[in-house]
């Protein structure tokens, strides 16, 4: 009994000392890994490239596209180690996120910013910490360009543009009005999208935009808003969603509403998910402007030169396509998200 | 009673009945809508089935009343529950899940059995809210924080991260079907809400639930199992939430582990503040809940019908809710109650003195 105990009590204790030792072995092996890291990022670049990356949320079936090209190319096998979190479309999450990435001293820091301002102090920390940024998707409104090294992402203004000239040539030639589902308020997709919109539909007379109201990129609050609008206005031709959520989120309010999308009220989307493409060649959906989410190769490329100290592009543009209700029927069976 | 009050005693009774300034705030926004589009009030009848606004508004504030009748009974045991937009979450992501991997989507008992095991979920999750609370005695607003914060990580898990989306015609029945002209989810509500109704007024058990936001211990000595029903309402309350997430999901057919039923635990909790049910506990209101649901749906539908700025939305529906918490708060009535006194006599006097 007696020397049971005794025995367990050293046991005890070299378990604790073993701990010890491991706990000290980590933390030593932790700051040489560091060590080597930084000689890599200065250096050569055949280590393991450690990025931290931060995710707006998962509100669409575009950014869950975006998420898993990401993750399926940030593998370990490509040499890299990936640290991923979701911001729940918060910017506070966001800044949040980046700061522990500073703290844990990654290579690189990517991110999608939720909204375009009130980035520059965070971003001068990760600056004086000297870890370069690397922004996908959406864009910051930061004065000093020095706080990023490149900007990969699709051209929004141009997205908002294509899908301005395609209802000013195909639809506007009587007068229509048309009601908006805007982004997120404040981001930049929201923002772009609606100027590129405006700008080239302000040559056409016969396009008015009567109203226009946040639907959070959801489809949820795209359906609520379009409810709303259907009570407000008994008029409306078309609608213009800044993305293809909400836009799905209209379809079920305009159909709630006893009429018929796609024909009753004409519907132009920006983003070409699957289930808006499947919308788009059902016929519920005329147009679709395609916002590339398939980021992940670009951004590996990108990390990789700026780690290895080569000189990137500040802005590189994401190719897109568009596609009308008959394009859609062919290009459905082999799209890849 | 003062000689100068104009007031007769039964305006003066309806005046002063709780529900009083909720109900106009309710006909101040109806005008207002109305004047804002003289269609708003109107219904038309198109395939059998009733289309409108009004419509629009019980069927987008079903899914709010289903959460504000469960917060109602707890908060009348001077309990509170923060985790019913996290069970909205976990209740449509658990749905759409298993719709989704099933066989056949579009089969009635696949959906069905969804729903089984949704709702059977979200007992469990309000049984759990309920024994932390109950046998635990871990303050409510505590307790339910818990699942509050973790919910939402759960229905992440579910989902995978990804919203979830499926086709699959009878589950789209219950947030966008019809029954006799009117929408599925009205039905459902109603029927949660005449079923409440019945079971709290028609019975003790109403009674025995104010009894024990009053006083749990007095009520444990005069022999009420408090702790039984502090635990049942838990678990109601996480039972209609996961109903009222499976009609949330069902109006969008997805599940958004992020976005689903975010905030709705402060709509409920306005709700049925706004209803005259106190947050101390005791007395309740089912009809006051149902007029404060109604409050909350409204505003959210005149934001869009009168055209106000996306980005100022949030100050004026604060600006609407304090009006009515203000209007219903004893003080400030006694206080303009006073004043109106004051006034009426000063009055008076100069009659006199002219």
């Amino acid at each position: 009994m007696f020397s049971t105990k005794k025995a367990r009590t050293r046991l005890t204790g070299v378990l604790a000392g073993a701990a010890v030792f491991a706990l000290a072995a980590c933390s030593s092996g932790g700051g040489s890994d560091d060590d080597t890291a930084d000689a890599g990022g200065n250096g050569g670049g055949d280590d393991v490239i450690s990025i931290g990356f931060s995710q707006v949320g998962a509100e669409s079936g575009w950014r869950a596209a975006n998420t898993k090209s990401i993750q399926d190319t940030l593998t370990a096998e490509n040499g890299f180690d990936l640290s991923f979190s979701d911001a729940q479309q918060k910017q506070e999450n966001q800044i949040q996120a980046i700061r522990s990435y500073i703290a844990q001293g990654v290579d690189v820091i990517a991110f999608s910013p939720v909204v375009e301002s009130g980035w520059d102090a965070v971003l001068e920390e990760a600056k004086d910490a000297g870890i370069p940024v690397i922004l996908t998707d959406r864009a910051v409104d930061s004065e000093d360009e020095s706080l990023y090294e490149s900007f990969i992402g699709s051209d929004f203004v141009l997205e908002g543009e294509t899908a301005g000239e395609w209802v000013s040539e195909n639809l506007a030639t009587e007068p229509i009005n048309v009601v908006e589902l805007q982004g997120t308020t404040g981001a930049a997709p929201a923002i772009d999208r609606k100027a590129g919109f405006e700008e080239a539909t302000s040559d056409n007379p016969n396009v008015t935009i009567i109203d226009s109201q946040t639907g959070n990129f959801t489809r949820s609050e795209g359906k609520t808003v379009m409810e709303g609008f259907l009570q407000a206005h008994d008029d409306i031709d078309l609608v213009y969603a800044h993305n293809d959520d909400m836009g799905l989120g209209a379809i079920e309010a305009i159909e709630a509403a006893g009429l018929v999308p796609g024909e009753d009220i004409k519907i132009v989307t920006v983003d070409a998910v699957k289930d808006g493409m499947q919308a788009l060649a059902d016929g519920k959906i005329n147009f679709i402007v395609e916002c590339n989410p398939l980021l992940g190769p670009d951004l590996a490329e990108i990390a990789k030169k700026v780690v290895a100290g080569e000189e990137v592009e500040k802005r590189i543009v994401v190719e897109d396509q568009s596609f009308t209700q008959e394009q859609a029927v062919e290009a459905l069976p082999t799209r890849e998200y | 009673m003062s000689t100068a009050a104009p007031a007769t005693p039964t305006w003066q009774r309806v005046t002063q009945h709780r529900l009083f300034w909720p109900v106009v705030a309710l006909v101040a926004l109806f005008v207002a809508n109305t004047i804002a589009n003289p269609g708003f009030l109107s219904l038309r009848l198109q395939d059998g089935h009733l289309f409108g606004a009004l419509i629009n508004l019980l069927r987008g504030g079903s899914p709010l009343l289903l959460i504000a009748l469960g917060m109602t009974l707890v908060i009348a045991t001077r309990g509170i529950d923060l985790s019913v937009g996290a069970v909205v979450a976990i209740s449509g992501a658990v749905a759409l899940s298993f719709i989704a991997s099933s066989s056949d989507p579009s089969s009635v008992t696949t959906v069905l059995v969804a729903i089984g095991i949704a709702l059977a979920l979200s007992l469990v999750l309000g049984v759990w809210n309920g024994f932390l609370v109950s046998v635990v005695g871990i303050q409510p607003i505590i307790a339910t924080l818990v699942l509050m914060t973790a919910g939402r990580g759960v229905a992440m898990l579910i989902t995978g991260g990804q919203i979830t989306t499926v086709n699959s015609a009878p589950f789209k029945t219950l947030g966008s079907g019809f029954w006799l002209g009117l929408p599925v989810a009205v039905f459902v509500a109603g029927g949660v809400f005449a079923l409440v109704a019945f079971l709290t007024r028609r019975t003790a058990l109403g009674m025995l639930i104010e009894s024990v936001g009053i006083n749990p211990e007095a009520s444990r000595l005069a022999g009420v199992k408090s702790r039984s029903i502090i635990w049942t309402v838990y678990a109601v309350c996480g039972l209609f939430a996961g109903l009222g997430g499976l009609i949330i999901s069902s109006n969008v057919m997805a599940a958004d582990a992020n976005n689903a039923g975010l905030f709705i635990e402060l709509d409920a909790i306005l709700a049925v503040v706004i209803g005259g049910t106190s947050l101390s506990g005791g007395k309740f209101s089912l009809a006051g809940t149902l007029v404060g649901v109604l409050i909350i749906q409204t505003l959210t539908v005149t934001v869009t019908m009168l055209g106000i700025s996306p980005s100022v939305t949030p100050l004026f529906k604060a600006i609407v809710v304090i009006a009515v918490c203000l209007a219903q708060s004893p003080k400030i009535r006694d206080a303009v109650a006073a004043r109106r006194r004051r006034a009426a006599r000063t009055s008076q006097a100069a009659e006199v003195a002219a």
